[in-house]
């Protein structure tokens, strides 16, 4: 190996990557859109679930970064660039939440006057669940994360050239701000996209739920994206499977740590029975939905945690790029769970599942596209930050 | 010493780089049985030595998985089948409240698994020596010196060798590491074990004079001890040997009123029910008929126990007998008991038991009301609620 093979050349990514996302754009916008003829209010549940799968990647990814800066990381400094090209989708939420504002009296119960008329339990909340301060909410959470991203961003690319050790010292300030800001942020968002679809519903640990839910699939498209442009060459050369372990523990961690949350969520409210916290885990339980809630047992647990309990599966790109892929389906799952028993549309039949995912895969055709763009102007390595070399000699 | 063996040739470097280096040239002159020494573990040093993954993982595995079944299994056994207990109105074999513990169960199985095993097949208990203890090699990787030692087993083991390999990497200091041969220890040789006797019986012996006897001080007792006889305990002074005395013939406890019918059998008990039939006397006999009468009564007074035939069935409350007796003569039954029915005078207090009559007779009253009585009182209810 000569010592040229050994430092970091930019390569182009593949022109392929951009048709892939406009194809998959266009494919999944026909078929969300021809729901929303169809079926117009699951066609709106089915857009919200892509917007809190591309929320909770982006902002799971800002969250990967700020923690490498907080925690001194060395061994993620190499592949730092995935998270903040994932994390690059943030801004792209302030368009993505317009047609769900516009309609959000389809979607939350909460934001009508005649429910909330004679709804006292629903009166009761309003001081918080009410429509201004919901947007409020919206707005001021993806403004804080985008000032973020962009702080963060603009230093790290700053670093490409400048090679200023100064900017590492800012950004591991910023993210010291950014740590209790976003745990606030990602709260309140899990709690406002999510639990008040059920407005009556409450589970004090419903955001952390959310947080592992987004990190673990954050880590997974972070994974993946490594994985695969590292085969192609596209990553540094120096780095190597034990980076790669790194992420697969750090997955299988937060894959634990998941269950841990859902479970502590499922079996309070199941031992304490009581009605108004029971409800919204027995209608997870009639008809199909039973045969759902088993299945993210297994899908959003045991079969990963199996995958990747031992060493070598961790360090194994194959199994890494079957698992983050499942792992990311798996958090599809868990959101649809979530969100679409809510939906009490008479319409719903077997056409339904058709146009179910459109959205969600316009979405994942945004990401790619979105992926694209930054991989065209950016470096795909941090090739100024000083951690970088300790990083490339990370060795378990 | 005197009967000594080589164990292995031991050398000390400064760095954690030199170290590593003199592992990669270790490993290239063919040698197999070396280890090294450092401070703090050194990233990457498993791949340079070519280490095979730990098998110490499968235990941990095993184990794990038994203590899982084990706690499962073991719930199921005791919770569901040899004494199902409801808890919670949960069902006998409540899946999710028995997951904690069987997380707990997995974790303890597979930590100790892991201890015990890592012990047993890897550092060779309850052998605790090793003959790099107490070298001066090992003081120094202990503090800021990176060794390695090739071991005298090694089968290119070569003295001379390897201390012109070591000096050619620069190696600050080399040492001959011996370990001195050993004569098995018996543990069970007669004389030890007479000596581990005697031992034993001797401190135990002592310790139980000194503490107990010798220097024994009665601890301060707060109040524990006094010049009294407590309840349950034996006395000395009275003759019948008894520290807890009964009352004078005759006391009362106070606020309790004597009940002068007990013992009779059936009189014609000329007692009439001293409360009033208000909505709280009323609502308070409801709540007192239900805690304590039902059960055998059922709801409704209807003889319909709700024990599903563990007890006999009492008859109806709403007979023609029972309708005609006299509020007296319910108050007796309670108060003294029927047939079966033991005495309730103990659990229900007076006020109570009159007020469990009046919703008796409201029952009654209920139960056998004419269709115009009915239509009656519901105007009146009406009109009650239009108020």
């Amino acid at each position: 190996m000569s010592q040229n093979d050994l430092i970091y050349q930019k390569k182009e990514l593949p022109e392929n990557l951009k048709r892939l996302g406009f194809i998959l754009v266009g494919v999944g916008l026909v078929l969300g859109i021809a729901g929303y003829f169809f079926d117009s209010q699951r066609a709106l549940y089915n857009y919200l679930l892509a917007y809190v799968f591309v929320l909770s990647i982006a902002v799971g990814s800002l969250f990967i970064v700020a923690l490498e800066y907080l925690a001194g990381a060395e061994w993620s400094t190499p592949l730092r660039r995935i998270p903040e090209f994932l994390a690059s989708f943030i801004p792209v939420l302030l368009v993505l939440v317009i047609p769900l504002l516009l309609n959000v009296q389809s979607v939350f119960e909460w934001t009508r006057k005649d429910v909330l008329s004679h709804d006292k339990i629903l009166s009761g909340k309003s001081p918080y669940l009410n429509t201004t301060f919901f947007m409020i909410r919206t707005v001021l959470s993806i403004g804080i994360w985008s000032l973020f991203y962009f702080l963060f961003v603009k230093n790290s690319r700053k670093q490409d050239s400048t090679k200023d050790q100064s900017l590492t010292k800012k950004n591991i300030n910023y993210s010291a701000v950014f740590m209790p800001v976003f745990a606030i942020t990602v709260t309140i968002s899990g709690i406002d996209w999510l639990m008040s679809l059920s407005p009556h519903w409450f589970s004090t640990i419903f955001g952390v739920y959310f947080f592992a839910g987004s990190f673990v699939a954050a880590l997974a498209a972070v994974t993946l994206a490594v994985v695969l442009l590292k085969e192609k060459g596209f990553l540094h050369p120096r780095l190597n499977n034990e980076h790669l372990f790194s992420l697969g523990a750090l997955m299988f961690t937060f894959i634990n740590f998941w269950a841990y949350i859902a479970f502590s969520q499922f079996m309070l409210i199941w031992y304490a029975n009581l009605p108004e916290e029971t409800f919204w885990f027995i209608q997870r339980w009639g008809g199909m939905w039973s045969v759902i809630s088993i299945a993210l047992i297994f899908v959003h647990f045991v079969i990963p945690y199996a995958v990747l309990l031992t060493q070598p599966a961790k360090m194994d790109p194959k199994r890494l790029k079957f698992i983050s892929v499942w792992i990311l389906a798996a958090h599809v799952l868990d959101l649809y769970w979530i969100i679409l028993p809510q939906v009490n549309s008479a319409k719903a039949g077997a056409l339904t599942i058709f146009f179910e995912f459109g959205f969600l895969i316009a979405a994942i055709g945004g990401m790619l596209i979105v992926f694209y763009l930054n991989g065209k102007k950016q470096n795909l390595v941090p090739i100024g930050d000083p951690k970088l070399e300790k990083g490339l000699n990370f060795r378990l | 010493m005197k009967d000594k063996k080589l164990f292995g040739l031991a050398a000390l470097f400064s760095t954690p780089d030199e170290l590593v280096h003199a592992v990669e040239k270790v490993r290239e002159a063919g040698y197999e049985k070396y280890d090294v020494h450092t401070p703090y573990p050194i990233h990457g040093m498993d791949n340079t030595m070519n280490l095979k993954p730990s098998k110490l993982g499968y235990i941990t595995l095993s184990f794990g998985l038994s203590g899982a079944a084990f706690a499962l299994l073991f719930m199921y056994w005791a919770m569901s089948k040899d004494y199902p207990m409801i808890i919670g109105g949960k069902p006998f074999f409540a899946l999710p409240a028995f997951i904690p513990i069987t997380f707990e169960v997995t974790v303890l199985f597979a930590t100790l698994a892991t201890v015990i095993g890592m012990l047993t097949f890897f550092f060779k208990f309850p052998s605790n020596n090793h003959p790099l203890h107490d070298t001066p090699y090992m003081k120094a990787v202990s503090g800021d010196k990176y060794g390695i030692c090739i071991e005298a087993d090694d089968k290119a083991f070569g003295l001379e060798k390897i201390k012109s390999l070591f000096k050619e990497l620069h190696s600050t200091d080399v040492s001959e590491i011996y370990f001195p041969v050993l004569e098995p220890v018996n543990l069970f040789d007669g004389k030890f074990l007479a000596l581990l006797v005697v031992v034993a019986l001797l401190t135990s012996g002592v310790t139980y004079l000194s503490l107990n006897k010798l220097l024994y001080v009665s601890p301060f007792t707060w109040m524990m001890t006094q010049d009294k006889d407590n309840v349950q305990t034996k006395s000395t002074f009275f003759a019948d040997g008894f520290g807890m005395r009964r009352p004078v013939e005759g006391t009362v406890a106070r606020g309790f009123i004597p009940y002068e019918y007990k013992g009779l059998i059936a009189p014609i008990v000329p007692l009439s029910n001293p409360l009033l039939p208000t909505t709280a006397v009323l609502n308070q006999g409801k709540k007192r008929f239900l805690t304590y009468c039902s059960p055998c009564h059922g709801n409704f007074g209807e003889g319909d126990s709700r024990l599903r035939g563990q007890f006999p069935n009492p008859p109806s409350l709403h007979s023609e007998k029972v309708r005609g007796w006299a509020d007296g003569n319910i108050y007796h039954v309670i108060s003294i008991g029927q047939n079966v029915m033991p005495s309730y005078a103990s659990q229900i207090s007076r006020d109570d038991r009159w007020a469990i009559i009046h919703y008796i007779r409201a029952l009654q009253k209920a139960k056998n009301a004419s269709p115009t009585e009915i239509s009656e009182a519901k105007k009146e209810n009406s009109a009650n609620v239009a108020k």
